[in-house]
């Protein structure tokens, strides 16, 4: 009797400190500290490469001449980030083009996307199937990059323009069947009250229908936005101009030097001064924490809702 | 649940062609501008297909250019490339689909088996970051590691007294480095796929099982594996059906486009990039092209036949 009563003691001891419902049916303390062991150290293998960029963007070149990429530099250093501030000019207008590309293709994609798939949600509309059909096709099979490059750039005129970025992306059939199957569940006496009280199609979705489906259009929104702004591939098949490069693809060009970047600069005379001395190393580093750096920032707050998103993606009507 | 039974009594089949057109405007208006998206960006490139069977020339554009009938695939298969191509996107996509399988369910598992809950949402929230850094990002942080001069493994492997190693330019070791990143670039992704499953199961089970003096072992081979079993088949069917596109980013960034690389990281997806924009062979990159539409759709669609049979609702038609 002694023994429950000290057994219960711990037991909600521990349910106190975890704050968790405690259940007969555990692992053992031994198996959790090995598994915790295995996912330490795999959070580890995910953050470290990360971290040390970050430090190598910090170190001074000559502390990356002696002890190579380091986590330990021997000399910190803001040359990296000094540099790009100074030559800045494309570093600017690279930013802006992404900025610009993620924002306008974003609410474009979110817009067709949205209509689309509210059009297709209505069963009582004639060419619903017709059109359904079409998008799910596409799903199915594609001209391919060629087919689509040759398109892009001799038929619609794209070739080295920012529609280039933006279209080829805007429109994504499996968020259109996850929006569709989200407006499936609204009831439909709530669009035809909508009508009763006089209002035309235009008006339902907007005011009745578009408000409802925050949460969803709020997840795909997100899908989007990373993916336009992580996105290095069409800048590089499309954009011919390198001043006219979004900051992902401007990093794709960097590989191997820092060259085009010093090139670009404005200013010849500053450009002969430092090119001697560029920070070659930690540079491309730093442009690497520049591009993350929103995205970093941004993670912990969209993360939860990418979960959710995931959910939804799992459920097809 | 059909929330939208169809409305027999609008009676859009009585009427003419003309008056359902007209009914059903407004809402064809909305679907419009994704219409004309799908159009110019899906369909429309697939009339670039042709270019698999001419010889393009830009003045006289796709429709223009002369007819070679298969002579561009001759070409393609005629060289070892294309042999190179089929098995090393086919054998990497596979070798993915087995280790993200495992890999996954046991890190979905372990995590929800931890004893603090909050922990597994910590571990959870950074195995999931990589999935958000785009491949040129990756590329820089794997450079950090591996670059011959100043790379992190070289000098660790010179301060332990080994020679470095000429890691861009060693084809034996990038099977293992492609694989390494793709894992760890997307198993967080999955893995919150699993959990979002293993959340759903009823917690009635695994106390019938605790009464019957069920091991944790024996509770995990016979409640958890066969309720993720639908989970588990249907993701690993639909990635076979995409077993014949490559990641595009992976196989291109990663190995920073090295030469000596290419036995082992050309991939159908780099190939036909390589001839578009690099060699300029537009009639081998549409051929190969081509055979990379024709083999995906047979096989997504395969692929989709199967899974409709096994869990209909998570089959794409």
């Amino acid at each position: 009797m002694e023994m429950l009563k000290t057994k219960m003691k711990q037991a909600k001891m521990i349910k106190d400190s975890y704050g968790e419902e405690l259940s007969i049916n555990r692992i053992s303390k031994t198996t959790d500290v090995i598994l915790n062991i295995i996912f330490l150290l795999w959070s580890l293998v995910c953050v470290l490469p990360l971290l040390l960029v970050v430090v190598v963007s910090f170190s001074s070149e000559q502390s990356i001449f002696q002890n190579g990429y380091s986590f330990f530099p021997s000399e910190w250093s803001l040359d990296a980030y000094q540099f790009f501030f100074k030559l800045g000019d494309q570093l600017i207008r690279s930013y802006g083009i992404t900025i610009f590309v993620t924002v306008v293709g974003t609410l474009f994609s979110l817009a067709i996307t949205a209509m689309f798939a509210y059009v297709l949600s209505r069963s009582d509309y004639a060419y619903n199937r017709l059109f359904t059909l079409l998008m799910l096709f596409t799903m199915l099979f594609n001209g391919g990059i060629v087919a689509s490059y040759i398109v892009n750039t001799q038929m619609l005129g794209l070739g080295d323009s920012l529609g280039a970025l933006i279209f080829p992306m805007s429109l994504n059939a499996f968020y259109v069947i996850v929006l569709r199957t989200f407006y499936k569940g609204i009831p439909l006496e709530i669009i035809e009250a909508a009508r009763i009280d006089g209002a035309g199609e235009f008006k339902t979705f907007f005011s009745v229908i578009l408000p409802l489906s925050k949460p969803g259009l709020a997840t795909i929104g997100m899908f989007t936005t990373i993916a336009y702004w992580n996105d290095w591939f069409l800048g590089m098949l499309y954009i011919v101009d390198q001043k006219k490069y979004p900051v992902q693809t401007l990093l794709w060009s960097m590989q191997n030097s820092l060259e085009f970047m010093k090139q670009s600069s404005a200013n010849a005379l500053e450009y002969a001064e430092m090119a001697a001395n560029a920070p070659t190393d930690s540079g491309r580093m730093a442009l690497t924490v520049l591009v993350v750096l929103p995205i970093l920032l941004a993670y912990p707050f969209f993360q939860k809702y990418f979960v959710k998103g995931l959910t939804v993606g799992g459920v097809k009507g | 649940m059909k929330p939208f039974a169809k409305p027999k009594s609008n009676g859009y089949n009585k009427q003419g062609f003309l008056k359902t057109f007209q009914k059903n405007l407004p809402l064809t208006i909305m679907a419009l501008p994704a219409l004309v998206v799908m159009f110019l960006f899906r369909y429309l490139p697939m009339s670039g297909l042709l270019l698999a069977f001419k010889r393009f020339s830009v003045p006289k554009g796709i429709f223009g250019s002369q007819w070679v009938a298969f002579k561009n695939f001759e070409f393609l298969f005629q060289t070892s490339d294309a042999w190179v191509i089929t098995r090393n996107t086919i054998l990497y996509n596979a070798l993915f689909i087995c280790m993200d399988l495992i890999l996954a369910v046991a890190m979905a598992i372990g995590l929800n088996e931890l004893l603090r809950k909050r922990r597994a949402k910590i571990y959870q929230t950074i195995f999931m970051a990589p999935y958000f850094l785009s491949w040129v990002v990756v590329s820089f942080m794997a450079f950090s590691l591996f670059s011959v001069d100043n790379g992190l493994f070289n000098h660790l492997l010179n301060y332990f007294g080994f020679s470095g190693v000429d890691w861009y330019s060693d084809p034996g070791k990038w099977p293992f480095i492609l694989t390494f990143f793709q894992i760890w670039k997307t198993i967080g992704y999955s893995t919150v796929m699993y959990i979002s499953t293993l959340t759903g199961i009823s917690n009635d089970y695994y106390e019938a099982a605790v009464i019957d003096g069920a091991t944790k072992w024996q509770q995990i081979r016979r409640i958890t594996l066969p309720c993720l079993k639908p989970m588990m088949i249907v993701l690993t069917i639909l990635a076979i059906g995409r077993i014949f596109y490559a990641d595009f980013g992976l196989f291109f960034q990663l190995p920073r486009n090295s030469g000596p690389l290419y036995p082992v990281t050309q991939v159908v997806d780099t190939y036909v990039y390589r001839a578009l924009k690099e060699t300029g062979n537009v009639g081998m990159a549409a051929a190969a092209s081509l055979y990379q539409s024709i083999v995906g759709f047979v096989l997504v669609v395969s692929a989709n036949l199967v899974v409709r049979r096994i869990e209909p609702d998570s089959a794409l038609f």
